[in-house]
């Protein structure tokens, strides 16, 4: 089964490169909306379409080529993904709708373990899955078109940082490498099943604690990586100070990227944020992890400094790897300072 | 040229990862031509060759080929690279770190019946993690050393606190005295002459 269903780079490394991306989407012709609140013009995770004062319906949809070999994994990580983005924006998951793309020939049990997979993943958030799409294509690939509901007053934009706010991370960052290594069959046992753990974790839980507090904003890392994600959230107004020795991440990639496993996605976001970044120190691991794509990754939160702390210790509480990662300040030359790692 | 990867229609990490097999068989000073269909392989090639101190010389043959000639640089250079020591620059943190040492010299907390001793130090270690500011480190020593290694309850707290920054130092006699050498599971090792230093430099000591 493995030869058939595996890809050439699945997850979130198979997304168009965001520099690309921005160019052609800046050209297309927009129709202006009044309740259309949120669109493509703040690179947000989803459109957010509202229906009244007290509600909008938030559409969003992600699918991609597998990631892991296991079906029933495969479903998990691409429907966890996609609900991601509803977390990210503050809403409920609603309905759900399955994008399948399948070869006509190969055996449909592997389909049905790639649903199984999806719908769980629904059921656990709380919504309905309500039907889908599906073509026949060369290769396999599997996603969600989820629709959520969210108040208009309490979206979390992604671009609403203020100075002075604490950036919390909620998932460690890094699968992109394993997922690379684990391609070559070079990873271990442990690192992967880490790896698949974090990437089926619904961000659910940790935006359901978010609710209690002042969110300035939010968005999920994905497979732009961390520092691309983190500098649209800075929207050119402001920026962010990262603490290396912070940053969570799986130890296994330390290894990994000293043995050069890495992507080619890693290098397009590299390519493409690269000059707004300043590392104050020589490490390559650490960059490699920053730009590294993520597959499923954690959410990035703005919030109040002085309820950060409190945040933290309540997400840990509920088995959330989440650390604080660093500060927004006012705009500086650069958009993004990383400071270096002490004792490494 | 005797070395030769043809990595096209290989995606990455595959074509340096030929690469890097190739020059582990590879002398200093020789040069390896690798073929590649895309100019992200080609940066990630040059990324892999300024990392292990090697030289790299590409350009574009084709629309979809390029070649790329790596000579070998000395080996062993990478690694005095790694050790070039950046961690004393004192970065200015935007963390709540004190200038607090905690220094633990025993498994126990106060004086008194065992069980209770030890149940008072891991509720110490618990309340250090939901502290508004931590201190710089911590400092194991004598049946301290228990706390950092494998079986100890309070390893979930101290590796907490290790992410938040904080350094967790075990001595090493004790480490060694106990028999422990192998199962410490958090922080680094220690001498004499380092918790001297450290204790002296301390803002405030906190002995529990």
């Amino acid at each position: 089964m493995e030869e058939i269903i595996f890809c050439r780079g699945g997850g979130c490394t198979a997304k168009l490169g965001a520099g690309a991306l921005g160019k052609i989407l800046s050209k297309l012709p927009k129709n202006r909306d009044p309740d259309l609140l949120v669109g493509f013009d703040s690179n947000d995770d989803g459109a957010v379409y509202k229906i009244n004062g007290e509600q909008a319906i938030i559409s969003t949809l992600d699918f991609f080529p597998p990631v892991v070999e296991d079906p029933y994994l495969f479903g998990s990580i691409a429907a966890a993904n996609a609900l991601s983005d509803i977390y990210a924006m503050g809403g409920e998951v609603k309905t759900a709708l399955n994008i399948v793309c399948f070869p006509e020939q190969m055996d449909m049990n592997i389909l049905g373990k790639i649903l199984q997979g999806g719908s769980e993943k629904v059921i656990e958030a709380g919504g309905t899955l309500c039907g889908g799409h599906s073509i026949v294509d060369e290769e396999i690939k599997y996603g969600l078109s989820v629709t959520g509901i969210v108040d208009p007053a309490k979206i979390y934009h992604n671009n609403g940082c203020r100075n002075g706010d604490a950036l919390i991370l909620t998932k460690k960052l890094g699968v992109g490498i394993i997922m690379t290594a684990h391609r070559i069959h070079m990873d271990s046992e442990e690192a992967f099943s880490k790896a698949v753990s974090s990437m089926t974790f619904l961000n659910k839980y940790a935006a359901d604690l978010l609710k209690e507090y002042e969110v300035h904003a939010c968005t999920d890392v994905t497979g732009f990586g961390f520092l691309a994600h983190l500098l649209e959230m800075l929207d050119g107004k402001h920026t962010a100070v990262i603490e290396s020795a912070q940053i969570p991440y799986f130890e296994e990639c330390e290894q990994y990227v000293q043995e050069f496993y890495l992507t080619a996605a890693a290098q397009k976001n590299r390519n493409h944020v690269g000059d707004q970044v300043e590392f104050e120190d020589q490490d390559f691991v650490m960059e490699e992890l920053l730009f590294d794509p993520q597959t499923s990754g954690g959410l990035l939160v703005s919030v109040k400094w002085e309820e950060a702390m409190e945040i933290v210790s309540r997400m840990r509480e509920r088995q959330i790897p989440a650390q604080i990662v660093g500060k927004i300040t006012e705009k500086q030359k650069k958009s993004i300072i990383v400071k270096g790692r002490k004792n490494k | 040229m005797k070395h030769f990867v043809d990595a096209r229609g290989l995606s990455c990490p595959l074509p340096v990862v030929h690469t890097k097999n190739e020059i582990s068989l590879m002398k200093e000073g020789e040069a390896v031509e690798v073929l590649v269909d895309n100019e992200i392989a080609v940066q990630n090639l040059t990324k892999f060759a300024n990392v292990r101190n090697h030289s790299i010389k590409a350009e574009k043959l084709a629309e979809n080929e390029f070649r790329a000639v790596i000579t070998v640089g000395r080996k062993g250079e990478e690694a005095e690279e790694k050790e070039k020591d950046t961690a004393n620059e004192e970065s200015c943190s935007v963390f709540r770190r004190n200038h607090n040492v905690v220094a633990i010299s025993s498994d126990r907390m106060g004086e008194g019946e065992e069980a209770l001793g030890k149940t008072l130090m891991k509720a110490f270690l618990f309340a250090l993690t939901k502290q508004d500011s931590y201190p710089e480190a911590i400092y194991l020593y004598n049946s301290g050393a228990f706390l950092s290694c494998e079986g100890s309850d309070s390893l979930e707290d101290l590796k907490f606190l290790e992410a938040e920054g904080v350094s967790v130092y075990t001595c090493g006699t004790c480490l060694n005295f106990y028999g422990l050498t192998e199962s410490l599971a958090v922080g680094c090792v220690t001498n004499m002459y380092d918790i001297v230093e450290n204790l002296s430099k301390a803002e405030k000591i906190i002995k529990p």
